[in-house]
């Protein structure tokens, strides 16, 4: 028991603090200009497709440190030359602008890379289990990501609210007007704001390109629960954001762990329902099963009893 | 060039990609099949796999004067989408369609289509189904229009369990499969006739995570760890098997795996990567190192050709059946085929007598049970390049392989 219960840790952790990677950019997106970047997770899926073709010609170390760089450029240049242009239509025409780029990332990818996983390899140096705990290894790449999500954490949290950098950020997130009013060049903070929120999603490609699956799929597959994260969180937090991500990484790590159904809770009260009916099926279905989406009915739920997230302060 | 010329050109580019250059009286057969998302590794494989028997088959003349066509559509593995692309398959002229990945889509399909022949009688349409395995399909659901060429998941537990059977130092066995129909199935099974031939195995696990969507298994190795077992069954197919055995490989997890689909797209890497040498087996219709030359040398071809293995021997059995029963009906016709299909005796790929069986459209062929490890004096062939390749450890002939159906088949009068 207190092996799942450490491993699942872990391992919650871990996915926890690679959602954070991406949910922190895409909050600070979010609250800054209002824009639902659909097309988020698109750049953690071109900082993976990247990271892999740069590891091919370099080695992993140089596609840690181009690779996002990379995105960035990227992120910088659709916020300069789409988004600002499409920014005068209003908040739909956003919307919708950054849904189109997410397909045509995705076509992108798969024309340049094809439909198939690419064979993304954890570098030699960090592939050997780490340590063993109850004899389950922990592969020493695994603490490498959390190590890495780590340090970008501290170093966002202390750029935000401790240098005159995050001021300026901080500022423009609610007063806009104003600072622009100071002389600040707000149209450029926000276009680097959503350079460095597409690098940190570079990043989290990259180093999870070799953990996961490296596809033209994959960022169809997280999505959605980076939204999750977003509106959980609270918009602009980024202690919300990593709250969050924390909360859902662990969540569902255990929900998977979690063998427990209606039926064992009330195996004393005489009452099964047939199977194979709606009840029966409902009846029996285990937490484990419905861990996948539970992130969801924790959005529902704070949507409707707490609007502004857990840590935000606006409304969304 | 103006905007209004590029457009014009634009438009006509369009026209012509859209128009299918080919003679008006090939056999087209509907592909339908992920090209796309998660299970796009499997179906583009299966795709190549397809084109290259279409080849095969027109180099000595096609079946009945015409040449085969595959036709590709793209259902991402959605059976709503399915529906779409069926319907723009026939729109397209093609009266055989094939698929192959996921039982919920196969259900989807083998509907439409028995609806479609209700209502259009005159212009039936045939579905030859190549891989989706829920017993259903030939049991409760079956219809005169579908025919499957994999054994359904019923007769591979069958065979899986009376291997396991024998095999004493499993005591207890974790199943973890795919949440939807066939995933279900193969837990269905696994638990009934592990209680019926080995009441000593305990169950200590039976789990069901979402269909090509888990990213990650380290949870559910964590899970399996905890629960002590040393064996392992599970249905998972393309990145759901893949992932599986990578998370496994990264834990350091020692058990036995007893699988269906082993031998997919990156499974084999992923095998590899757990260093479990011989400990990881499948049931198979066949495999590369069968000692058998004829389906060497095409497996041989297959590789030069597209640098991948051969992972459809049922495919082969699949279309070289069909071309067979259009020169025997010598018709086109669905209906005609369909009932010279009925009954028909074949020698398989990989040798060895199969038979479709009339009453459910069930093809009953030699099983293989094999295990994925080093290379002995005559297995020439590894898989992925990984230096590791199939090794035959059980054959059953196709008699041994039949079950009983509960079909009700209406015929078309």
């Amino acid at each position: 028991m207190a092996e799942l219960v450490l491993i699942s840790t872990l391992n919650g952790v871990l996915y926890g603090l690679l959602l954070f990677l991406m949910a922190s950019g895409l909050t600070l997106i979010f609250s800054m200009m209002g824009v639902l970047n659909f097309a988020h997770a698109s750049f953690y899926m071109l900082g993976a497709f990247l990271g892999f073709q740069i590891s091919r010609w370099a080695g992993f170390w140089w596609a840690l440190i181009w690779a996002p760089v990379l995105v960035g450029l990227a992120g910088a240049l659709v916020e300069r030359f789409g988004l600002r242009n499409v920014h005068r239509h209003g908040h739909v025409a956003e919307l919708l602008f950054t849904f189109g780029l997410a397909f045509v990332i995705e076509e992108l990818v798969q024309i340049v890379w094809g439909k198939s996983p690419v064979d993304f390899r954890t570098p030699a140096l960090l592939d050997f289990p780490a340590f063993t705990v109850f004899a389950t290894n922990y592969p020493a790449y695994k603490l490498f990501m959390l190590v890495i999500s780590i340090a970008i954490f501290v170093g966002l949290f202390v750029m935000l609210t401790k240098t005159r950098i995050g001021l300026i950020v901080q500022a423009a997130l609610t007063h806009p007007h104003m600072v622009a009013h100071l002389g600040h060049n707000v149209p450029f903070v926000f276009m680097a704001v959503f350079g460095v929120g597409a690098a940190l999603a570079g990043i989290a490609g990259v180093i999870a390109g070799p953990a996961l699956v490296t596809q033209a799929s994959m960022a169809a597959l997280l999505g959605p629960i980076l939204f999750v994260v977003v509106v959980v969180g609270g918009l602009g937090s980024l202690q919300g954001a990593l709250f969050a991500s924390l909360l859902i990484g662990l969540l569902q790590t255990f929900a998977i762990s979690i063998n427990l159904s209606l039926s064992d809770i009330f195996a004393g009260s005489g009452f099964t329902p047939a199977p194979n009916t709606l009840l029966g099926d409902l009846w029996r279905v285990s937490v484990a099963q419905i861990a996948p989406i539970l992130p969801y009915v924790l959005l529902v739920l704070v949507l409707i009893f707490r609007p502004t997230g857990l840590f935000g302060n606006r409304e969304t | 060039m103006t905007s209004r010329s590029l457009l014009a050109a634009f438009v006509a580019t369009g026209l012509l990609a859209g128009s299918p250059a080919v003679a008006q009286d090939s056999i087209k057969i509907a592909y339908i099949d992920p090209l796309s998302g998660p299970g796009a590794t499997v179906g583009e494989v299966g795709l190549k796999t397809f084109q290259f028997l279409a080849e095969e088959l027109n180099a000595k003349g096609g079946a009945a004067g015409k040449k085969f066509e595959i036709l590709p559509f793209d259902n991402k593995t959605n059976p709503q989408e399915s529906l779409v692309q069926v319907q723009k398959a026939v729109d397209a002229g093609a009266r055989i369609i094939t698929q192959g990945n996921g039982s919920s889509v196969a259900a989807a399909l083998s509907d439409w289509v028995s609806k479609y022949n209700e209502r259009n009688p005159g212009k039936e349409v045939l579905y030859l189904n190549y891989a989706a395995v829920d017993p259903v399909l030939t049991n409760e659901k079956c219809s005169f229009a579908h025919f499957r060429w994999d054994a359904n998941s019923d007769i591979k537990m069958e065979a899986l369990t009376n291997y396991m059977k024998g095999q004493k130092d499993i005591k207890k066995v974790y199943l973890i499969n795919q949440d939807y129909s066939f995933g279900q199935a193969v837990r269905k099974a696994a638990t009934e006739m592990l209680k019926a031939k080995r009441p000593d195995i305990q169950v200590v696990g039976d789990e069901l995570h979402p269909l090509l969507k888990v990213t990650d298994f380290a949870p559910y190795i964590a899970k399996i760890k905890a629960s002590g077992a040393d064996t392992v069954i599970t249905g998972n197919w393309s990145q759901d098997f893949a992932l599986l055995l990578k998370a496994a490989a990264d834990a350091g997890l020692q058990v036995n795996w007893y699988t269906y689909y082993a031998g997919g797209t990156g499974g084999p890497t992923s095998v590899k990567q757990t260093g479990l040498n011989h400990r990881v087996f499948a049931i198979q219709e066949g495999s590369a190192n069968v000692d058998h030359a004829a389906s060497q040398a095409t497996e041989k071809a297959f590789r030069e050709k597209f640098g991948v293995s051969n992972f459809y021997p049922r495919a082969f059995n699949e279309m070289r059946m069909l071309a067979a029963a259009i020169n025997k009906a010598n018709s086109t016709d669905p209906n005609k085929i369909a009932v010279a299909l009925e009954d028909m005796k074949f020698d398989v790929f990989n040798g060895g007598e199969g038979f479709m069986r009339k009453d459910d459209h069930q093809f009953f062929q030699p099983m293989y049970i094999v295990s994925l490890g080093d290379l002995g004096p005559k297995e020439p062939f590894d898989e992925e390049k990984t230096g590791w390749g199939w090794r035959t450890i059980a054959r059953l002939d196709a008699k041994d392989t039949v079950l009983p159906t509960t079909c009700k088949m209406q015929r078309p009068s």
